[in-house]
């Protein structure tokens, strides 16, 4: 018995040494250690052994047992590894192809330069404001401080609806609704930005309709340097640390003193970016305001002066046009 | 406004001071430069000749050989094509070795065999503009005055090295609408002395010219006068005049009209001279227009007048619209010999009404529109009679008529040191304050802390105390205020509900892969009527006077612009477009407006072509559909919190009538999504084009407030499969809701898989299958639980709608 029992052995090793394929292996384990397998089948012998060889046959069929099972373990793991390897190498791809694109779409710059600038000044403080564009001549204008006769309404050719109403040309009466709204309080520090219209031909640096932000700040003992403080700030954040700005006196019937800031670039010179200015008492008095008690400021930027300044673009008609292979470019903003 | 550089240096002191440093520092404190620019656009070597001879040339019909002498050396031989050229001419000469604009130098040349030694030059030749010449120094050579001296380099004869300084002028600086204007302000600037022209006048007048002044419309012109000049011999003005008109962009016309001229730039006070003799009985009356009323002014043109208008009249006839322009039958011409000159001021506002209502916008209307100086009406009447003596023979023949209405009253105001100091928000010395006011020519008081500052007349926008504080600063500089960040109490700053939301939609769908667009505002009408609005009643509201046809009327759709947009790339060869945009549209029911339309935020967008066309990995072709337009909304939908949405069948204005859906939020249409209406889509030339457009405040109603955590269930789902048949004609989403009602809380969800029609379902059938998924949240459901509700779904499928079981 012993001696089937290392021919077993033998023949099985010899057996799992010739097999390639793991169904193989299954076959075989079944064969020689199943249920029914060649080793059970030799065991049901011990009936027939002396009470002394027992023992030692037992030993010798649980040690084979041992030795083929981790045989067939190791066979096993080494087959399943090379099975591994074929299918990598059967599913290699061209690394290179193009991928399966999903086109990221993209917000309009104009847009994008308005999110910038509220964000700007949520910063500092202020509030989002808005106000209609089909407005009152009495908040475009007389409100303002330029009456119907005013030579400032030259400055702004109007579309008008009927003889009172019209579409705004400015931000600017925000300012007045803003005021009115707060009724006299104060602290007041809001942004407005929205779409005005003026008669103009569209060409390059023309548009009829464009975009504004108004600013409008409101307060106790309110200051032209904390005008200049304010705007500079919004510069550095905007336009990058350490831009310079520069004030110039201007004129607006609805400031006193105005002026026009520019910035400094280094291969442009200096831009005009705004106007602003302290807010004229005129106003402050007709929106319930004591200009001896309260004064502001206020100031005003066209949104596609300072998108055509950040992205280098020479023509206001391409905010409008919306040419795809315009505003995909704006898809990284 | 143009400041020649040369007359500026008479009136003040420049020494030292050049153009660029003029234009620097007028920038710095307030006034606009736009450029500065010489006259001589490259002219050099070009002196005055006299023409001795002319002779025809031998080979040729339209050329002439000319001998000129140019001061110096030989008369030289030119040949000269201009059909004007005529012996004892004096004309522009380009020697040989001269140099003219646009890069042309002069060589000695051989013109068919007959050598020419320089050329005799047009004004075109020079450099010099159509728009400061009269209409026969435009043609041919330039002929000059007869007394031009002989040799002199032309530059100096036209004044071309005169340097223009061109101002923008913002409306409330009318005051440097003159060259005296702008000396005042120069001189303050650079703390210079002003040397202003003097005036002397020989009184010779005797008493045959009377003259009537009656000011009718008291308000409408307060102060006129008036005075005679006889014996003028009208003729063309000496050179030095004519190169200061040029300098400031006027046309020498006559030696009358250049003096009014003249003086207008000089003083600011606009000036008009009626032939003396047209004027009845002398009489000269200032009144509103009566109805019916024309006038036919110098251009010839016949002007209705309105009571809105201020006329010049005597008692037969209209004489001017006064301030705008005069009229013909009063003309200035060659036969005049005794003119009325008149100096008025008249109101701003009428002016300005007339010449808008006209159209008539001239260099006198432009100033008296702002206001003119009225210390200066009578000093400028005086400088013109003058000239007028000096230059064009004339006599005074009438003492100075005036008339004037109530008196001209000293403007104060008071500015007071603290007040100054706080709103500019720096620190002054009050000598510092003072000493500017010296250098603007205002007279100042300074006491107890306030400045008592009276106010010239030339300086009308100058009336409250911040008026004041800007002329400080603006001397002071406004380089020299701080920069400090407001100091009162700190806010948070934040957006509104609604802004967040339209941020996070725009940032969705750009996520989503659309592309934002803004568009105009103002659409075609006619645009505007091919596709319905959400508002159905909304009337489109029109522009009074619109520029174009194409921008006439406010939208109450966003979707005509986006229609436009996607035309305008596909025809710039682009295939696939996602589109979107958030914008108002202007909603009233009036069809006339009188109170302000609602503007409501809408958002819009459209798809249409062909994803990935081309594409080596074939699966991803995709011409766009109805479904990747709902899948988008779908999307949104959920980005928001918004659920229970339904898409109900519609028909449209504008829309395909089988693939148009409004769409539905707790029983309030929120919008619209559907195909384009082929016949649109053939006119723009569009493949299949889905448009949808919501309203924004309608769809925030649903956007929930917060969100409420709810635990996850650990109790196993079960999934059942329900396929059936049913007529083509049934709705998927019937089906949806009928199966949702009556499976009841315990459908988790419920998904179509398959959709598919063909023969062997039969004619007009569909087989719809559909995977439910149930759920209860405390415990694991049993099959005879499910069994029972499917059993339920299943049966009201085939009774409600006739549906047959796929096994």
């Amino acid at each position: 018995m012993r001696d089937r029992l290392l021919n077993l052995r033998e023949e099985a090793v010899a057996a799992m040494g010739a097999v390639s394929d793991l169904e193989d292996l299954k076959k075989l384990k079944v064969k020689y250690l199943g249920k029914k397998g060649e080793l059970t089948t030799i065991l049901r012998g011990m009936g027939t052994l002396s009470e002394e060889e027992r023992p030692a046959i037992g030993r010798l069929a649980n040690e084979i047992r041992t030795y083929l099972e981790s045989m067939i373990a190791n066979k096993e793991e080494e087959l399943q590894d090379l099975a591994l390897e074929q299918r990598l190498k059967d599913e290699k791809i061209d690394v290179t192809l193009p991928g399966i694109r999903r086109t990221p779409g993209s917000l309009h710059p104009l847009m994008a330069v308005i999110e910038q600038i509220e964000d700007i000044f949520i910063g500092m403080g202020f509030e989002v404001a808005e106000g209609p564009e089909v407005e009152l001549d009495l908040y475009n204008f007389e409100m303002l401080n330029i009456g119907k006769d005013h030579p400032a309404r030259d400055m702004q050719d109007t579309f008008y609806i009927s003889s009172e109403i019209l579409l705004r040309t400015q931000t600017s009466p925000v300012q007045v609704r803003t005021l009115q709204k707060k009724e006299g309080k104060v602290p007041i520090r809001m942004i407005c930005p929205g779409k005005v219209y003026r008669r103009d031909d569209d060409d390059a640096t023309h548009s009829h309709q464009f975009m504004q932000i108004e600013g409008l700040v409101v307060d106790r003992r309110v200051s032209m340097s904390e005008l200049n403080g304010t705007l500079l700030a919004f510069v550095e954040k905007m336009f990058g640390e350490g831009t310079e700005i520069r004030l110039r006196p201007s004129y607006f019937p609805f400031t006193e003193p105005s002026v026009e800031v520019d910035i400094f670039d280094s291969d442009k010179g200096w831009l005009e970016i705004l106007g602003a200015g302290m807010v004229h008492p005129r106003v402050l008095e007709k929106a319930g305001y004591n200009p001896e008690r309260y004064t502001g400021f206020a100031f005003g930027m066209g949104v596609e002066r300072i998108a055509l300044l950040k992205y280098d673009i020479d023509d206001i008609r391409q905010f409008y046009n919306n040419d795809l292979r315009f505003l995909h470019q704006f898809q990284s903003v | 406004m143009l400041v020649s550089y040369e007359w500026l240096k008479e009136y003040v002191d420049l020494e030292g001071i050049s153009p660029e440093d003029i234009a620097e520092e007028l920038n710095r404190t307030g006034i606009e430069v736009e450029v500065i620019y010489t006259r001589d656009s490259g002219v050099k070597g070009v002196v005055i000749g006299q023409i001795l001879s002319v002779r025809p040339h031998p080979d040729s019909n339209h050329l002439q050989i000319c001998s000129v002498h140019v001061g110096q050396g030989n008369p030289l031989q030119i040949v000269c094509g201009a059909p004007n050229v005529s012996p004892s001419q004096r004309v522009p000469v380009a020697l040989i070795g001269a140099s003219l604009p646009g890069d042309i130098q002069i060589k000695k040349a051989t013109i068919r065999g007959v050598e020419s030694f320089g050329m005799i030059c047009s004004a075109k030749e020079l450099g010099l503009p159509d728009k400061v010449l009269m209409k026969y120094q435009t043609d041919g050579i330039l002929v000059l005055d007869h007394d031009a001296p002989i040799g002199e380099d032309i530059k100096t004869y036209l004044g071309m090295n005169d340097q223009v300084i061109e101002l923008e002028l913002t409306p409330n600086r009318s005051d440097c609408l003159s060259m005296i204007g702008v000396a005042y302000e120069v001189a303050a600037i650079f703390d210079r002395p002003l040397r202003l022209p003097e005036v002397e006048i020989q009184e010779t007048f005797d008493e045959g010219t009377p003259v009537d002044i009656i000011l009718e419309a008291e308000e409408e012109c307060p102060f006129y006068a008036a005075q005679v000049v006889r014996n003028l011999k009208i003729g063309t003005s000496p050179q030095w005049l004519q190169n200061r008109l040029i300098s400031a962009g006027v046309r020498p016309i006559n030696n009358i009209v250049d003096i009014t001229n003249y003086v207008m730039i000089e003083t600011g006070q606009p000036l008009h001279a009626f032939d003396y003799d047209q004027i009845h009985d002398g009489e000269v009356i200032v009144r509103r227009a009566r109805p019916g009323e024309a006038v036919v002014t110098l251009d010839g043109v016949t002007r209705a007048c309105d009571d809105d208008t201020l006329l010049i009249t005597d008692r037969k006839q209209v004489l001017a619209l006064a301030g705008v322009m005069g009229g013909q039958s009063s003309e200035v011409t060659e036969q005049t010999t005794t003119i009325l000159l008149e100096s008025a001021f008249f109101d701003p506002a009428i002016v300005r009404r007339t010449s808008r209502r006209l159209g008539l916008r001239s260099e006198a209307s432009n100033r008296f529109e702002k206001g003119v100086d009225p210390e200066r009406i009578i000093p400028a009447l005086s400088r013109a009679v003058q000239l007028l003596q000096e230059i064009a023979g004339g006599e005074v023949a009438s003492e100075i008529y005036v008339e004037e209405i109530g008196d001209i009253e000293d403007v104060v105001i008071g500015l007071r040191h603290e007040r100054l100091c706080n709103l500019l928000g720096i620190q002054i010395d009050p000598q510092e304050v003072i000493h500017i006011f010296r250098r603007l020519r205002f007279e100042v008081d300074y006491e107890d802390g306030i400045y008592q500052v009276q106010v010239p007349t030339r300086r009308p926008d100058i009336n409250i105390e911040e008026d004041l504080i800007e002329e400080v600063a603006r001397l002071y500089g406004y380089d020299r205020i701080p920069t400090t960040l407001p100091w009162g109490q700190q806010l948070p700053g934040s957006l509104t509900r609604e802004q967040k939301l339209r941020r996070i939609i725009r940032h969705a769908l750009r996520d989503l892969g659309m592309n934002e667009s803004v568009t105009y505002s103002l659409i075609s009408s006619k645009a505007g009527k091919e596709i319905a609005s959400l508002d159905p009643s909304a009337e489109p509201i029109r522009i009074a006077m619109p520029m174009s046809r194409e921008h006439a009327v406010l939208r109450t759709s966003l979707l005509p612009s986006l229609i436009q947009t996607a035309k305008y790339n596909l025809n710039h060869g682009l295939n696939a477009l996602s589109l979107f945009e958030m914008g108002r549209t202007y909603l009233t029911k009036e069809r006339k407006l009188t109170n302000l339309p609602r503007e409501n935020w809408q958002l819009a967008g459209l798809i249409t072509g062909n994803q990935n066309t081309d594409f080596w990995y074939q699966d991803t072709s995709q011409a766009l559909n109805f479904f990747h337009g709902k899948g988008i909304l779908e999307a949104l939908f959920q980005r928001l919190g918004v659920n229970q949405v339904e898409y109900r069948e519609a028909s449209l204005i504008g829309f395909h009538p089988g693939r148009t859906a409004e769409v539905i939020c707790d029983h309030q249409v929120i919008g619209v999504i559907g195909q384009l209406h082929p016949k649109l889509e053939r006119k723009y030339q569009l493949e299949e084009t889905i448009l949808f457009e919501i309203d924004l405040p309608k769809l925030f109603q649903h956007v929930p407030e917060e969100i409420t955590y709810k635990a996850i269930t650990r109790y196993p789902a079960v999934t059942r499969d329900l396929a059936i048949v049913v007529d083509e004609e049934v709705q998927v989403g019937k089906i949806e809701k009928a199966i949702r009602q009556t499976a009841g809380p315990l459908l988790e969800s419920i998904t179509l898989f398959d959709l598919f029609q063909g023969e062997q379902l039969g004619e007009k059938k569909k087989s719809l299958a559909f995977s439910l998924v149930y759920r209860a949240d405390d415990r694991t459901l049993t099959d005879d639980e499910i069994q029972v509700i499917h059993e339920k779904v299943i049966q009201f499928l085939e009774t409600t709608f006739h549906a047959k079981l796929r096994h």
